[in-house]
């Protein structure tokens, strides 16, 4: 999967499953300030990426992801290892 | 004690989506009962049950709330909707005044089902997802309708079977006059999903009249077989008078009185007229009113052959002097189960409301019971000034409410 397909399927169910407004989808924004994710959204994140790339995210792996761009690079990581 | 009105009601169901469409739908006798092939396909005995569209939320709700709510929850939402509106109270009221909501409800079997599908497939909760849980829990309709509608008085779920949603009312009444709560939003919600109903199915009471649905339900009906499944939401303004007054609202209606019971039987699943008997007697003494007050009764009557004679029995016992006249609603509706006692005082408002009696469809041949009782077997103009409404349910647990006009 390249990094094109790996934004591609992220900001559609952000867009589509988690109601983010496409326009807020930027590289340098902040899952949490920014797009209003916490951490109710992120049970639900952890089910959609599942079944979306087939891996599961663990907590420990995400505690320096802050930005859209940073989960791109770590979603990529984890298809690439699997 | 404080006098407790009625200043709002919105109804969901399978014969009408708002006040409007229920009127006219129980005028006109309309059933509102059809067959469910996904129930066929799950292993029912019977696929009848009331015909409810899920309604749709994407323009009301934020997601968080649409993942949060069950099936039920979205019927009680889309009836709250409209009591809040019928009692001419928004956003600002609820943020300014104390608030509390009592619902029936007895079961939210899809969320758990598949958060249990999910587990055994990929071995790992945490894909089961937010939703579930929220969904799942029995207070699944009170925590989320307090949620959405930023409520802050009592809050709770009445779990008591097929008489939930009248007990929920007799809880907001009691509150209300007691002076603990100046409103109470009081109702009752079933989900009809076919993961819902299978383990009552399997106790062989449902009707299998599956050529014919609209003459499945016939309470009181000789050739009855069973009762039909159905669901949907209903929600009741509770106000205490003064209050009421104070604001300007429309009163719809009195709450004269609330009687319950229990069996005391050993049977988890049989009626008794005695316990009947008690909730509908104990109502009328707390409404202080005679059994020639009573213009009508909505029956319990669910259309099984046990459960309609102990209820028309104990209706000739208290009522066998001034017959007044009795239909069951579940002849068009269906069991509205944890709903049903709430759906049905709304249903009876709408009566009284139009000066009708709702026919009690598909009674054509009495049997030695209900012979006795004076059945509405076609729509009847009249006037109605008090009416009773009984709820029955597994346990033993009876409720009964009187309501006349406000006067």
């Amino acid at each position: 999967m390249t990094r094109e397909e790996v934004i591609q399927k992220v900001n559609a169910f952000l867009v589509e499953e988690i109601e983010i407004e496409k326009d807020l989808l930027k590289d340098d924004a902040l899952l949490k300030e920014n797009l209003g994710i916490d951490s109710l959204d992120f049970v639900d994140i952890v089910v959609i990426v599942e079944r979306n790339f087939g891996f599961k995210i663990k907590p420990e792996e995400m505690a320096n992801v802050r930005t859209l761009s940073q989960f791109y690079d770590y979603i990529e990581s984890k298809v690439k290892d699997k | 004690m404080k006098r407790v009105v009625i200043t709002g009601m919105g109804i969901y169901s399978c014969i009408g989506k708002n006040l409007e469409e229920v009127a006219k739908s129980l005028y006109e006798g309309k059933s509102g009962i059809g067959i469910d092939p996904m129930r066929t396909e799950y292993g029912y005995r019977s696929p009848l049950t009331g015909i409810v569209e899920r309604p749709e939320l994407k323009s009301l709700l934020d997601r968080r709330s649409r993942t949060c709510i069950a099936e039920e929850g979205e019927f009680a939402y889309i009836a709250t909707l409209e009591a809040l509106k019928n009692a001419g109270i928004d956003g600002d009221f609820l943020e300014k005044n104390e608030v509390g909501i009592f619902f029936g409800n007895d079961s939210s079997a899809k969320a758990v089902i598949e958060a249990h599908m999910i587990a055994t497939e990929k071995k790992d909760t945490t894909l089961i997802g937010l939703g579930s849980v929220f969904q799942s829990m029995n207070s699944t309709i009170t925590m989320n309708l307090s949620t959405i509608l930023k409520l802050r008085g009592v809050n709770m779920t009445i779990s008591a079977a097929c008489a939930s949603g009248s007990h929920a009312i007799g809880m907001g009444f009691t509150f209300i006059r007691s002076g603990m709560q100046n409103v109470v939003l009081c109702g009752g919600a079933q989900e009809t999903n076919f993961y819902s109903m299978g383990s009552f199915d399997g106790l062989g009471v449902f009707s299998v009249c599956i050529d014919e649905p609209a003459k499945a339900s016939r309470p009181f009906d000789a050739a009855r077989d069973g009762l039909v499944p159905s669901g949907g939401g209903a929600c009741l303004v509770l106000e205490e008078y003064e209050h009421a007054k104070k604001r300007g609202a429309h009163i719809i209606a009195e709450i004269a009185g609330y009687g319950f019971s229990s069996n005391g039987a050993s049977v988890i699943s049989q009626p008794n007229d005695a316990g009947s008997f008690t909730a509908m007697a104990r109502a009328l003494e707390d409404a202080k009113l005679k059994s020639s007050d009573i213009d009508y009764i909505n029956a319990h009557a669910t259309s099984t052959p046990q459960g309609d004679a102990v209820e028309a029995i104990a209706i000739d016992r208290l009522f066998g002097n001034t017959k007044p006249f009795v239909s069951s609603t579940k002849s068009m509706t269906g069991h509205e189960c944890w709903m049903a006692g709430s759906s049905e005082v709304i249903y009876s408002i709408l009566m009284m409301q139009n000066s009708f009696i709702a026919p009690n469809i598909n009674f054509e041949t009495p049997d030695e019971f209900s012979q006795k009782i004076n059945i509405a077997a076609t729509t009847i103009n009249k006037n109605i000034d008090t009416f009773l409404s009984n709820s029955f349910g597994f346990g033993g647990t009876n409720s009964a409410l009187v309501i006349k006009k406000f006067k």
